[in-house]
């Protein structure tokens, strides 16, 4: 009997030990979530308050007492905000079409035809995996530059299109895909191409989704190279659009505008992300270097 | 299947767009930013050089504003990767632990991810920042600590740097834990299960199953974050403004760029100098890692 009694009072305080270690994980858990959600929510918060009850804060309020849609009117008329994100939508579809044409196109090439010198072709794609887009830009910047291509969309797009990287895994996707099918639409005498639109694009659809995904993040996100061949503002992407609203922006430091435009930029990326979570994340695991 | 003539033509022209696009903008600018860093007193304008040598290299080296920027970045490297990847491990074993809410968790986990560097960046800037009109957020709870104020963005070097690596560490932050929480959930369940039968402590599971079966990721995450802190730049730029040799907060990339273009601008040769330098000291940097992680997996 008394052993009973100690079994028992073992998994009792073991229960208990779980449950406040489990505890301690959520509270350490939520401290972080909070530390993530903070700035989100700092930047909505600033951006409904007037200008004038932002300024008269000297301890800033948790909360908008007057909340107000005004900055958001302000950050689309008094500066190109509006123009900006045309831009940044523009280079973004026309970079992401391109890459996907290019990219399929030459991982068909990889995976399922044959050609001499294809392996030796192929480690030289792997190769340039590992040059880092700091060492090519310089080049690229005095290329464009000599073609006359500043401030123009074909100077931001064309140097941002080749990705090796999503060639390969484009490539061992396609791989996977079974011989059988290709020898049996070349007996029916499908074409080459006619079977990569038809058969390969539809059954590697989801790693075609992540790369698309992964490039308009991407594209979207993108200040260096913008920055380097945009010095006129009609072709600034939104990175170098709220560089230059923060510069000389408003006339005056106008915060909450400010941080209007920094969530009207946010907001696209947040909701492709929220609509396509599980992609996005699998995707990012897969292929994503940010970090 | 015989490779015919017919067929090696085509599969040329499937190749073709992508061997132009990286031919054009990767392979020959790999070639000719060697070319650039050995040309010495290279002209933009007139696109004449007078001599060949290391002197691109040795300016470099000299340069205050480089061995500023060297500095920066080393001290972002030491103090962010670590962190970040420590601080990852610990959440994913939090996340991994848990049931209820561990979506909601790992969604809101992911949200800087998706975000853009530079906007975002400007938030911390604010919450950060000391003016004339208020102290900030970050100031009023370190005085509600009974801390004295510090001006963040404009201050100290120390606290510059300080907003800097929270930043940092805050952008990387999503990547790691992705990593290490879907290679904490593919230990097989079989190891936790016979250690809990032999009775083996919390500490010791982790320490002699769980470590050892992610070791690979961790140092993936190692690797890949010593290449992407050595490449901070935009994250700088959204905290202290494009000019980032006045807030003494440059970083090598930014050098490189600053060479090419911008107010200091209109060097390509020094650009590329630095440009090369760096991705010596990365390439360095990345065997050392390889070379640790090859030795302690034997």
């Amino acid at each position: 009997m008394e052993n009973k009694t100690d079994l028992e009072q073992i998994e009792k305080s073991s229960r208990v030990k779980d449950i406040a270690g489990k505890t301690v994980t959520y509270i350490l858990l939520a401290i972080w979530a909070i530390i993530v959600l903070f700035p989100f929510y700092w930047m909505i918060l600033t951006s409904i308050k007037s200008y004038s009850s932002y300024n008269n804060e000297y301890i800033p309020k948790f909360y908008a007492s007057n909340p107000t849609m005004q900055n958001y009117i302000d950050a689309f008329k008094t500066v190109s905000l509006g123009k900006y994100l045309v831009n940044t939508a523009v280079f973004t579809v026309a970079t992401t079409a391109i890459m996907l044409v290019v990219t399929v196109l030459a991982a068909y090439a990889f995976a399922r035809l044959q050609f001499k010198g294809k392996n030796i072709v192929f480690v030289c794609f792997l190769a340039l995996m590992m040059i880092p887009n700091e060492l090519v830009i310089i080049t690229n910047f005095v290329t464009i530059t000599n073609l006359d291509l500043r401030n123009s969309f074909p100077g931001l797009i064309l140097p941002s299109i080749a990705s090796v990287f999503y060639i390969y895994l484009l490539k061992e996707n396609f791989e996977a895909i079974p011989d059988t099918l290709y020898y049996a639409a070349k007996v029916d005498g499908t074409s080459d191409f006619k079977y990569l639109i038809k058969v390969m694009i539809p059954i590697a659809r989801p790693t075609i989704v992540t790369i698309v995904i992964l490039k308009v993040i991407e594209c979207w996100n993108s200040y260096v190279w913008p920055r380097l061949i945009t010095d006129d503002s009609n072709y600034f992407l939104v990175s170098n659009g709220i560089q230059e609203i923060r510069e000389n922006g408003f006339g005056r430091e106008n915060i909450p505008a400010m941080m209007a435009a920094v969530v009207v930029i946010s907001l696209p990326l947040i909701i492709l992300f929220l609509v396509f979570r599980r992609t996005v994340m699998s995707g990012v695991s897969r292929g994503g270097t940010k970090g | 299947m015989e490779v015919t003539g017919r067929n090696n033509f085509k599969a040329w022209l499937y190749l073709l767009p992508a061997l132009l696009f990286l031919g054009v903008f990767m392979v020959y600018p790999l070639v000719d930013v060697f070319i650039y860093s050995f040309e010495e007193g290279y002209n933009s304008a007139s696109q004449s050089f007078f001599g060949t040598g290391i002197y691109n290299y040795s300016y470099v080296l000299h340069d205050p504003y480089f061995l500023q920027a060297l500095k920066n970045t080393f001290i972002l490297v030491i103090i962010t990767v670590p962190l970040s990847t420590g601080i990852a491990l610990l959440i994913s074993l939090g996340l991994n632990s848990i049931k209820k809410l561990k979506e909601l968790f790992q969604t809101i986990y992911f949200l800087p991810y998706v975000t853009n560097t530079l906007a975002v960046g400007l938030v911390f800037m604010i919450l950060f920042k000391k003016t004339a009109y208020s102290d900030g957020m970050v100031n009023v709870l370190i005085n509600a600590f009974g801390g004295e104020s510090v001006d963040f963005i404009d201050g100290p070097y120390w606290a510059k740097m300080m907003v800097l690596c929270i930043y940092t560490i805050w952008i990387v932050m999503p990547f790691k834990v992705l990593i290490l929480t879907s290679a904490l959930a593919s230990v097989n369940p079989v190891y936790y299960s016979a250690a809990k039968v032999d009775g083996t402590s919390k500490f010791r599971i982790f320490y002699r199953i769980t470590l050892p079966m992610i070791s690979p990721m961790i140092f993936y995450l190692i690797i890949t974050g010593f290449i992407g802190a050595f490449k901070a730049y935009s994250d700088a730029v959204a905290l202290f403004g494009t000019d980032l040799n006045v807030a003494e907060m440059n970083t090598i990339v930014g050098y490189v760029y600053d060479m090419l273009y911008g107010d200091s601008g209109g060097y390509p040769s020094y650009a590329s100098a630095a440009a090369i330098i760096l991705f010596a000291i990365v390439l360095t940097i990345t065997v050392i890692n390889l070379m640790v992680s090859n030795r302690t997996k034997k």
